[in-house]
């Protein structure tokens, strides 16, 4: 039996945990960052790692707005094989339906100061000529990009790391609380925080969190450079997270900087299995295929699936339990993890520290669980 | 919508190697409806690969007629890539996808070659042993160019022997095992007859070639194609001025399809019991998935899992004691071809170990497992699926490979996104070659 | 033995009935495509599984050409 003491903590090391173990690194804290597994190999492996805004709501916009810009900032330093390209979104509209919530959105966003454009028909054509020719238009949204998650979480926790961060790989996690951490083999880590950002095994973990797995399925081409520039999304995509209790699919398609393509994307409640569902897998691809015909005689390599961790309001958890004080969440980022874990990282820090946090936090707060939400 | 053909049979094949085509024969002269599928263009697999210009090889000849004899149904060009419901396989031609039905499914998926990195194996030119000798059959001229065979197994004889017929000038024929090792698979063969028939005839087909053991390829040379190999033979490195390079370590078997469906593998190998059933119902094996031993054990073994899916159980007896004895040598070959360690040290820090992603050696080495590699450098994100740089890996760094997830092979989305084309199968015509 | 012709790389090949693309390719002497770090790639495995024979033929990208037979007037493209 070892026990080691730590400032911190952080059970899961995903990009979320290895975010966090970075940033509470950076501010002199010392850190030991567990994981069953190796870094950056559960949902953060599966996920599409789009750097998205995200207009849900007031919250969910103020979130992602703050950490695609710490995204921004941090991309000088991030390594080739983070391969984060700043692509942007097109949110593709299909009808004058959508077309209307194309020019909501613009508003939104304008208003925001996040810069859009709205693209008709033809000019989507122009930017990306294997979207079926009969898309109304889309939403342009520049500064969205994408990266590779498992390496972008490898650089933040490898940062850390050399802050004098500890890793603790290849252990599995079987209780947390009371300031200890204590791992299948009875060994135990104590520390004055402990942080669970295990996603969506964080139940497990800390009981009574509501959080539910949400299963995605995706697909990826052999190379195909030039096919598609932009990750594009239908609208019809927000009706799909929106929905709290039925399977749906959607497009979306994300360009590799390896030039292979990235098809996406699938949500269901209810499922535990990792196995690809042919049924939902089906949908999905023929959905893709609806709004890009062109891709039905690309070659696809392989396909996987992930478990996003699912919170009922939709934004995660951030800060400290109200159960246990010594344990404090970093979870439930459905499908935002890879967008929002700086943010996230950021808002835990500088509640640990007592420092000011550049946006407000109590929407996010776990202790919002119970009151009345008001949503702008 | 895609159109999706429709096949339905009683037994289907997978593989149209010697395991197949008995499997399929014996199954067919039951009475039963067989189908009998295959990647390839032809049937016989690789072993049995016809030259593109001529017939079939002798030795299919006689399966090809029984075939014929037994209506069975072959399906050339067809790739399976999924196995989504029991009863069903999904599969794509050049073409179109298509979906075929089965009550009984016999695996005789065969092998692959396994290939170990060095410095330079990714120079062209550089091939398999099986590798070369299938693009000779495909018309590749081998006439006057001189050849280094390399690596370990039985088949790198056969190919030596399969180019010099062609008029390859053999440099060298390099096999890794000892002496000692191969004297005693030697006397492995005493019990059987054909065998040392087999290997007399090697021997005079290769008078003459140098053949060295304990010898193996420490690097393949040249700008931009190969222009020599230098090989290590009793501790001193010699190099050989060549065309081409023909290496492969002997075979590993493909189970891709047998783990997908979640048969049960025990040391890379699919489980069978004496009538070569999977542990999953319906489903039988046959051939190098079960293990590595070469075409007579295929054979009987295609022969008793066609019998028994016929439901002729008393006539697939029969076969059991031949079978005992090629398993015999089944394991004598095991033992004879094992990888020495010093194969280990081959690749230096820049050797490409995936090859379809170019992943070199120094980025591999701190990696734990298959998993944290491939999710930080992509090796084995490619298309060949870890199908070349898996063998290479586990014989490397010890890791396992993950879990079969489809598609098994790389298939067109729109097959990905095929729906059978109605609820009532129908059968289709037959499309494939001999 | 009556011979077919194809192009690869925008040169004629005339190959005897049979033989497979990348063979032709290696006839017109060229490498079957260039890996991701730029370097030139032939067959490997010439049984369909290595993928390192790759290439656009008649216009359709990733053919695995060893498995592919010559067909008269077939565009092969290993350049792009």
């Amino acid at each position: 039996m070892s026990t080691a003491a730590y400032d911190v903590a952080i059970v899961g090391a995903g990009i979320v945990g290895a975010a966090c173990a970075h940033e509470c690194a950076r501010r002199g804290m010392r850190v030991v960052l567990v994981d069953r597994d190796a870094i950056g190999a559960g949902a953060t492996a599966a996920g599409m790692g789009h750097i998205v805004v995200m207009d849900d709501s007031e919250a969910q916009f103020a979130l992602t707005r703050y950490s695609q810009r710490l995204w921004q900032e941090l991309r000088p330093e991030l390594p080739d094989d983070a391969e984060y390209e700043q692509c942007g979104t097109i949110w593709v509209a299909a009808d004058d339906e959508e077309m209307a919530e194309v020019r909501r959105k613009h508003k939104y966003y304008g208003e925001r100061e996040v810069a859009t454009e709205v693209l008709d028909g033809e000019a989507l054509h122009t930017l990306e000529p294997n979207l079926h020719s009969g898309m109304k238009g889309g939403l342009l949204v520049s500064e969205d990009g994408v990266l590779y998650p498992p390496c972008a979480a490898r650089f933040c926790a490898e940062r850390a790391q050399e802050l004098g961060a500890k890793f603790r790989l290849g252990s599995s996690v079987q209780d947390i609380g009371q300031g200890q951490v204590v791992l299948s083999d009875g060994s135990e880590i104590r520390a004055e925080f402990v942080v669970n950002a295990a996603g969506a095994s964080a139940p497990a973990l800390t009981p009574g969190l509501e959080i539910k797995k949400r299963k995605g399925h995706l697909v990826i081409t052999d190379r195909y450079p030039g096919f598609v520039r932009h990750q594009l999304v239908e609208l019809g995509y927000l009706k799909s997270a929106h929905s709290v209790s039925s399977d749906s699919v959607a497009f979306n398609v994300q360009p590799r900087r390896t030039g292979q393509v990235l098809i996406g994307s699938s949500r269901q409640y209810g499922a535990e299995h990792r196995e690809v569902d042919h049924g939902i897998l089906v949908q999905m691809l023929q959905r893709a295929q609806e709004y890009m015909p062109g891709l039905g005689q690309m070659s696809t390599v392989r396909t996987w699936t992930g478990f996003r961790a699912a919170t009922p309001d939709k934004l995660p958890l951030i800060g400290p339990s109200t159960v246990d004080r010594s344990v404090w969440l970093a979870t439930g980022h459905e499908g935002l993890g890879i967008t929002t874990s700086l943010g996230t990282a950021r808002i835990l820090a500088d509640q640990m520290t007592g420092a000011q946090p550049e946006i407000p936090i109590e929407p996010y707060l776990p202790s919002r669980v119970g009151k009345e939400q008001v949503h702008a | 919508m895609t159109r999706v053909a429709c096949h339905k049979f009683d037994v289907l094949v997978v593989g149209a190697g010697p395991a197949g085509m008995a499997a399929a024969a014996c199954a067919g002269e039951c009475g039963v409806r067989v189908g009998l599928v295959d990647d390839n263009f032809r049937l016989g697999g690789q072993i049995w690969r016809s030259e593109s210009a001529g017939g079939p090889v002798p030795e299919a000849a006689g399966w090809l007629e029984r075939l014929r004899a037994a209506r069975v149904d072959p399906l050339c060009g067809v790739r399976v890539f999924d196995a989504p419901d029991p009863g069903v396989l999904l599969a794509e031609t050049a073409d179109d996808p298509c979906e075929l039905q089965y009550d009984q499914l016999i695996l005789a998926t065969g092998a692959r070659e396994r290939f170990l990195p060095f410095p330079g194996w990714t120079l062209p030119n550089v091939m398999g042993a099986g590798g070369l000798q299938a693009l000779v059959k495909n018309g590749l001229p081998i006439r006057g160019k001189r050849v280094v065979v390399a690596g370990t197994g039985p088949l790198l004889l056969a190919v030596a022997s399969h180019l010099r017929k062609h008029g390859a000038e053999l440099a060298m024929v390099c096999e890794q095992a000892s002496w000692d090792r191969l004297a005693r698979f030697g006397i492995a063969l005493a019990g059987q007859p054909g065998k040392i028939v087999q290997a007399l005839q090697l021997k005079k087909d290769l008078a003459g070639v140098r053949f060295a053991t304990s010898s193996w390829p420490v690097a393949a040379e040249g700008k931009n194609v190969l222009e020599s190999v230098s090989i290590s033979r009793r501790g001193k490195s010699e190099t050989l001025a060549c065309d081409y390079l023909s290496c492969g370590f002997h075979l590993v078997p493909n189970t891709e399809l047998a783990c997908l469906l979640g048969c049960q593998i025990e040391c890379d190998f699919v489980r069978v019991d004496d009538f070569q059933r999977t542990s999953i119902p319906e489903v039988f094996c046959a051939g190098e998935p079960t293990g590595i031993g070469g075409v007579g054990l295929a054979l009987v073994e295609g022969q008793i899992a066609g019998l028994v899916s016929g439901r002729r159980v008393a006539k697939a007896r029969d076969l059991f004691a031949q079978r005992k004895k090629l398993r015999n040598f089944a394991a004598a070959l095991a033992g004879a071809f094992q990888l020495r360690a010093e194969l280990r040290d081959l690749p230096s820090a820049e050797t490409a170990i995936c090859r379809c992603e170019d992943v070199p050696y120094s980025r591999l080495l701190r990696y734990p497992s298959w998993r944290a590699a491939k999710l930080q450098t992509r090796c084995g994100m490619g298309p060949c699926q870890g199908r070349i740089c898996g063998p290479a890996t586990q014989f490397l760094f010890d890791w396992t490979p993950d879990s079969v997830r489809p598609p098994i092979f790389p298939a067109r989305m729109e097959s990905l996104a095929a729906l059978a084309s109605s609820p009532e199968p129908e059968q289709q015509a037959v499309t494939g070659g001999h | 033995m009556p011979s077919l012709a194809l192009t690869v790389n925008g040169v004629t090949v005339d190959v005897e009935p049979g033989t497979t693309v990348a063979v032709a390719a290696m006839l017109a002497g060229q490498p079957c495509r260039v890996s991701v770090g730029g370097a030139s790639r032939g067959p490997l495995c010439g049984m369909g599984i290595c993928f390192e024979c790759r290439m656009t033929i008649n216009g359709k990208a990733h053919g695995r050409s060893c498995q592919i037979l010559c067909e008269p007037g077939m565009d092969v493209r290993t350049d792009d």
